[in-house]
């Protein structure tokens, strides 16, 4: 262990070599190009065949989406509430389960994650189909409810299964010391365990937003197209042929991804 | 087994997320698959019919979007894993030693699909950025010259956003691995006069290759379901299974609805496999494993 310490200590010190910056280069242009090229068509104007790169520049697409009549604010509103709905939701279901499901040991653990990795790799195509006629029944479809619950399918196990990589860390014996130096159960929960926890917490919820935010499919289906949401708006957008607005909606789109990501990357090692 | 205090505890502690799933994926899934197989809640009839499942043998269109999804979630994975494994064993002295190289690494992932799939057409299409290029060297005349590489007949589009998209997210976890294991098992083999081949085939394969298989398994799973890139980037006939399904979901004829719901039960269906053969092999590798497609 302390040799690996060294190790680690050692390859630090190394100055990046040309290999690095290839790497990192490769890694970069995986993102940064498409990213470039975003930007380019969202300010570029009259970008025809065969110009390699635009002639004139406008920020016409980014007025247009800003503009209210565009319908496009109210779609980020709304994509908005419902991602930071269900990243509070999934946030008060997972922070029991994950506790549980990281500390303890009992018998059907393996078949718990099991079920939580499920909805979170097996598409919500089916299920959400199957709630729709339920949904119906109770007033639940074309409401902003109803998809901030189908939503929930896919973040909040997400959420869970994140959470509980930081509760793996998380030494529960803390808890008891407290406990035993005289701290009530909800001075011990704010002042021992949320701080341990709330980096974790944080990541998890940035997540169960993200995966909220990019849901189209199960929004149509529950929303029926009267919940518009960011992603809807995207491909419409697409579809009607304004590839410079098309280009700024996707600007916006990616936006909470990046700042999650850099958050992330921030607070966690990555890799581990 | 004796229910006392522990039991409880861990009940109470499950139940929320237990009831989220239960009823949401649990009770939708059942509502799907009751669906599927006759039970009407518009028309509140109810008798068994598999009618709706021999679409996948009777019905060309069904047989089409099947063999097109399969064939497309084999081919991108496959490229995906190759893709993913060539970039993990380049660059995973890079990752080691220096930083920025693993947050970069990680922004394809977060990249979402929709514009992955924005971003392919703007490269490829017939009026495309590569087109332009091409036109503008001389390498050909005009965008007529220029191969359907979008919405084309092979689903190219389709491989290059998901290989763009998933090769990354395979490298990561193979360079995870990488790193937990460190030099020591090629060292080894070195001294024992192991040949660079000999090492990759006999030493770091058969270490990696419980991440390699796993996430690739999550990358087919993910493809076989999922709607935007398709939909953006495929042919409308035949279409991927999702697109079909959400065409026929959303078709005024309400009739047709219990086949999209089959289409969906049947990806269900597959997926769970997957996922139940990638939970086998996380077994086998120590770190928590974070999927990370959204």
């Amino acid at each position: 262990m302390i040799a690996r310490d060294k190790s680690a200590k050692y390859l630090r010190s190394v100055r990046p070599g040309l290999a690095d910056l290839f790497a990192s280069v490769v890694f970069a242009s995986f993102a940064g190009l498409p990213l470039l090229l975003l930007l380019l068509r969202s300010f570029s104007k009259n970008w025809f065949w065969p110009d390699i790169f635009p002639h004139e520049f406008s920020l016409r697409s980014w007025m247009y989406i800003f503009d209210p009549a565009s319908g496009i604010p109210a779609a980020m509103g709304v994509s908005v509430v419902i991602a930071l709905a269900v990243a509070a939701l999934s946030l008060a279901i997972s922070v029991p389960a994950a506790r549980v499901l990281a500390l303890e040991e009992f018998s059907g653990k393996r078949f718990c994650i099991l079920l939580l990795m499920l909805p979170v790799l097996a598409p919500p195509l089916a299920s959400a189909m199957g709630l729709h006629a339920a949904f119906l029944k109770i007033g639940l479809t074309d409401s902003i409810l109803g998809v901030v619950l189908v939503h929930l399918i896919p973040a909040a196990p997400y959420c869970t299964l994140m959470l509980m990589s930081s509760f793996s860390n998380f030494d529960p014996d803390l808890e008891g010391q407290a406990r035993t130096l005289g701290a009530s159960p909800k001075a011990v929960f704010w002042h021992v365990t949320l701080p341990a926890i709330a980096p974790g917490m944080a990541v998890a919820a940035g997540f169960a937003f993200l995966v909220s935010w990019s849901q189209y499919l199960v929004t149509l289906f529950i929303g029926g197209g009267r919940v518009l949401t960011l992603p809807m708006l995207l491909i419409a957008m697409q579809r009607g042929g304004d590839a410079a607005a098309t280009a700024a909606i996707a600007i916006i789109f990616l936006a909470p991804t990046v700042l999650v990501l850099v958050v992330v990357a921030r607070y966690l090692k990555p890799l581990s | 087994m004796r229910l006392n205090s522990k039991h409880l505890r861990i009940a109470s502690n499950l139940a929320p997320m237990a009831l989220t799933v239960g009823l949401l994926f649990a009770g939708g899934m059942l509502f799907a698959v009751l669906q599927s197989v006759g039970w009407s809640s518009v028309s509140g009839e109810n008798h068994f019919t598999a009618r709706h499942y021999d679409n996948f043998v009777t019905d060309a269109e069904f047989k089409d979007s099947l063999l097109i999804t399969f064939a497309l979630a084999s081919v991108s994975t496959l490229l995906s894993a190759t893709t993913g494994l060539l970039l993990a064993l380049s660059f995973r002295r890079a990752a080691q030693r220096w930083r920025p190289v693993r947050v970069l690494a990680q922004v394809p992932l977060a990249m979402p699909h929709t514009v992955m799939a924005l971003v392919v057409l703007e490269f490829l299409s017939p009026s495309g950025i590569l087109a332009r290029v091409l036109s503008g060297v001389g390498v050909i005349h005009g965008s007529e010259g220029f191969p359907v590489l979008t919405n084309d007949r092979l689903g190219i589009g389709i491989i290059v956003a998901y290989v763009l998209k998933e090769a990354p997210f395979v490298a990561l976890m193979v360079v995870a691995v990488l790193l937990r294991i460190g030099d020591d098992y090629d060292a080894v083999a070195r001294t024992l006069g192991a040949s660079r081949w000999n090492r990759l085939a006999h030493v770091t394969l058969p270490l990696v290759a419980p991440a390699l298989v796993s996430s690739s398994l999550v990358v087919f799973a993910f493809i076989s379901g999922a709607y935007e890139v398709p939909f953006l980037l495929g042919r409308q006939y035949p279409a991927m299974l999702p697109v079909v399904a959400q065409h026929k979901f959303m078709d005024v004829d309400l009739a047709v609805r219990p086949d999209a719901i089959a289409i969906g039960v049947i990806i269900a269906i597959t997926t769970a496999i997957f996922v139940v053969g990638y939970m086998r092999l996380a077994r086998a590798l120590s770190t928590t494993e974070r999927p990370l497609i959204f």
